[in-house]
């Protein structure tokens, strides 16, 4: 972790609450260009809310996500629209749209943005979807779809208008064991073909520390450690070892914070 | 061809719209689509115009021949005046024809009623512009009423 | 303290109205004030005409024909005890033109297409597919609202006239086919009676109005639902209800300032 490559997004001592309820306090990392990127934690952390972060659909109470240079918070609609044309997100439920096939929701942005003809839209389209495997699901509506076939189709389309950066909430959460390996397969494919940056956000800790180059690992509002894989399956750290070894009790405890439990028992009824 | 199912289907959804306005103005509000000037206007005062209202119809002999299109008060003589407006296919009243107030039924709407006059060689017509000199203003109810009771208390 | 508490309480509940007022008019805001696109935009306003106008046709017209035939009987039963039964017409046709029509067709539209809106606002944004536009950046308020707002604010009215149409159709069958008052009449004083500026005009506002409101209020409870099960249906309920409230609360102003004189 010396020395790291070019980084494409940078986030600076930001801070996040809903309401009353702190998210993050001082979250600062760094996302290199060009490689893939885990941030890993305990579900209910708000590592979806990081992601919202960065592609500038929340606004941090302080601090600041810059991409590529460009303070995302701080920029106007449309410059905020531009840099989202470079990056884009796959989210955990797939979130293909429900009235349109899954031609058309690969072509959605395409025909939006790129103002390219039918006919190479459609070759277009058609490549995206060979290589997630689904050129032949074409016709089909996202509701026939499996669950890892959908969140192939949104990968897809997540890739069609070639972005820099892909943003993957949750992509193994609720997967069987073959579209999990499928997908772990194409996210790190996609990232080493087309020098793509990936975010992924997981807690799936086996796969992700299967591809990740780089890793950060977020509980109780901040990063609580960062490294190579490597560096983390070897790090001392108690909280870290109770997370990457999947034990039920430790620093993060198995009770919900309570009074005592035998005062509790004991106490009569008023 | 799901698209264009949907467009004819919007299409027809849109021309219904349109025919049951069409009904609702021609067939229920019974608009009259006048071609250029095919109204004349008279004049009458009246004493008390009772209940009359702008658009009310003026009637002979039952046929509707035009329609009250504005009721003023006469600046100096503050009397109401009705301005008529007739259809041009009823005119050659004379000008002696008289205009009163009438009520349809015991407790209907009130109208106006022409009763054309007589014909005489030194009597004009009515036109445009012209004012009807006989008018009866409506009856009051509560007048009549008082009348009654005080020509009662007479004879007694 | 308790009375303080209840300030307290007094002065959220008022903050959080405004606050919900300031958003839904930025909604709303957001999604009409841009230059059209017609290019892209008809084929999505076609669709949501499809879904929100022609599928609460036949409900609209089924009740338009009923409520007509219903007032008629009513109505009838009543004249006839005076011998002015040739009065139905106008009975017929001025209830439904002043307020049945607009009314009654702007509560079916609550409930048959706004509380569908609000229920397809709230999956696509618990489905995350609201986000994913904004991702794409794709502004969703004009890609998802816009086209669902004016079809809304188009099919209203019109739905309001056929309704009034049929129901005055209905109001014919009872009065004249069985019940046997002259047609004639029936029509004669039917026209007579009604106005094209005074009946027509205050019909088609008071729909358009009653479009803007309850489309407006469909879309902002879908587009701000909470996104899980519960908040959709939540909204959904809360859509028909307080559309329903609307629609009354401002066609009782309306026909003050219209007919109240």
């Amino acid at each position: 972790m010396t020395q790291l490559p070019k980084t494409l997004v940078e986030t600076k001592n930001m801070a996040f609450s809903r309401g009353t309820h702190v998210i993050f306090e001082d979250v600062t990392l760094s996302i290199p260009k060009g490689k893939v990127t885990a941030i890993m934690g305990p579900s209910g952390i708000g590592k979806t809310t990081l992601l919202k972060l960065i592609g500038g659909q929340l606004i941090p109470d302080s601090g600041s996500v810059t991409f590529d240079g460009v303070d995302v918070h701080k920029c106007s609609r449309s410059e905020l629209f531009a840099l989202r044309k470079r990056m884009s997100m796959l989210f955990q439920s797939g979130a293909l749209f429900t009235d349109m096939n899954v031609f058309d929701n690969v072509a959605f942005a395409l025909r939006e943005h790129s103002g390219l003809p039918e006919a190479i839209i459609r070759r277009i389209v058609l490549m995206k979807l060979e290589a997630v495997g689904l050129r032949g699901a074409a016709q089909l509506m996202p509701s026939e779809l499996s669950g890892g076939m959908q969140r192939r189709a949104a990968l897809a389309r997540a890739i069609a208008l070639e972005p820099e950066m892909v943003l993957y909430d949750e992509p193994f959460a609720g997967q069987d064991p073959i579209s999990m390996g499928v997908l772990v397969k194409l996210i790190r494919e996609l990232s080493d073909a087309l020098n793509l940056t990936s975010v992924v956000v997981s807690h799936d800790v086996s796969e992700v520390l299967g591809i990740a180059d780089y890793v950060y690992v977020l509980a109780d509002k901040r990063i609580i450690a960062h490294g190579t894989p490597e560096e983390l399956r070897l790090s001392e750290d108690l909280k870290l070892r109770q997370f990457i070894g999947g034990e039920p009790d430790g620093p993060v405890p198995f009770h919900y914070p309570a009074e005592d439990y035998k005062k509790e028992l004991l106490r009569e009824l008023d | 061809m799901l698209t264009r199912k949907i467009e004819i289907l919007v299409g027809l959804f849109l021309l219904s719209g349109l025919a049951a306005f069409l009904v609702l103005v021609f067939n229920v509000a019974n608009v009259e689509v006048k071609s250029g000037d095919s109204s004349y206007t008279l004049y009458a005062k009246f004493n008390n115009i009772g209940g009359l209202k702008v658009r009310s119809p003026v009637k002979v002999g039952g046929v509707v021949v035009g329609r009250v299109s504005a009721i003023d008060l006469d600046p100096k003589k503050l009397v109401p005046v009705v301005t008529l407006s007739m259809d041009k296919r009823y005119q050659d009243f004379p000008e002696t024809s008289t205009l009163s107030i009438l009520t349809s039924g015991l407790l209907g709407e009130q109208f106006l009623g022409l009763t054309p006059g007589f014909m005489d060689d030194d009597i004009e017509l009515l036109v445009d512009g012209d004012r009807i000199e006989d008018t009866h203003s409506a009856l009051v109810l509560e007048e009549l009423i008082g009348q009654f009771l005080y020509s009662m208390g007479k004879k007694d | 303290m308790n009375l303080i508490d209840q300030i307290a309480r007094l002065g959220r509940a008022a903050i959080e109205l405004v606050i919900g007022l300031g958003k839904a008019g930025l909604m709303l805001w957001g999604a009409i004030m841009h230059r059209p696109r017609f290019r892209k935009g008809t084929p999505l306003l076609l669709k949501q005409l499809y879904v929100v106008g022609v599928q609460s046709m036949v409900i609209i017209l089924v009740s338009g024909l009923f409520i007509g035939m219903v007032l008629a009987l009513q109505g009838y039963n009543i004249l006839v005890g005076f011998g002015t039964e040739e009065s139905l017409g106008p009975m017929v046709a001025l209830s439904l033109l002043r307020e049945l029509g607009p009314v009654v067709t702007a509560l079916l539209f609550a409930g048959r297409a706004g509380s569908a809106l609000t229920a397809e606002l709230g999956l696509m944004k618990s489905t995350e597919q609201l986000s994913s536009l904004e991702m794409m950046a794709i502004d969703p308020l004009r890609q998802i609202i816009a086209p669902r707002f004016w079809a809304g604010v188009i099919s209203l009215p019109l739905l309001a006239l056929m309704f009034t149409a049929v129901g005055i159709y209905g109001g014919h069958i009872v009065g004249v086919e069985w019940k046997g008052i002259d047609s004639g009449s029936f029509w004669s004083i039917l026209q007579a009676s009604v106005e094209w500026r005074e009946d027509i005009v205050n019909c088609m506002i008071k729909s358009l109005l009653f479009a803007v409101v309850v489309t407006w209020i469909a879309l902002y409870r879908g587009y701000h639902v909470i996104p899980n099960p519960e908040g959709i249906s939540r909204a959904t309920t809360q859509t028909v209800v307080q559309s329903s409230l609307a629609v009354l609360a401002l066609d009782f102003l309306l026909t003050a300032i219209m007919f109240g004189q």
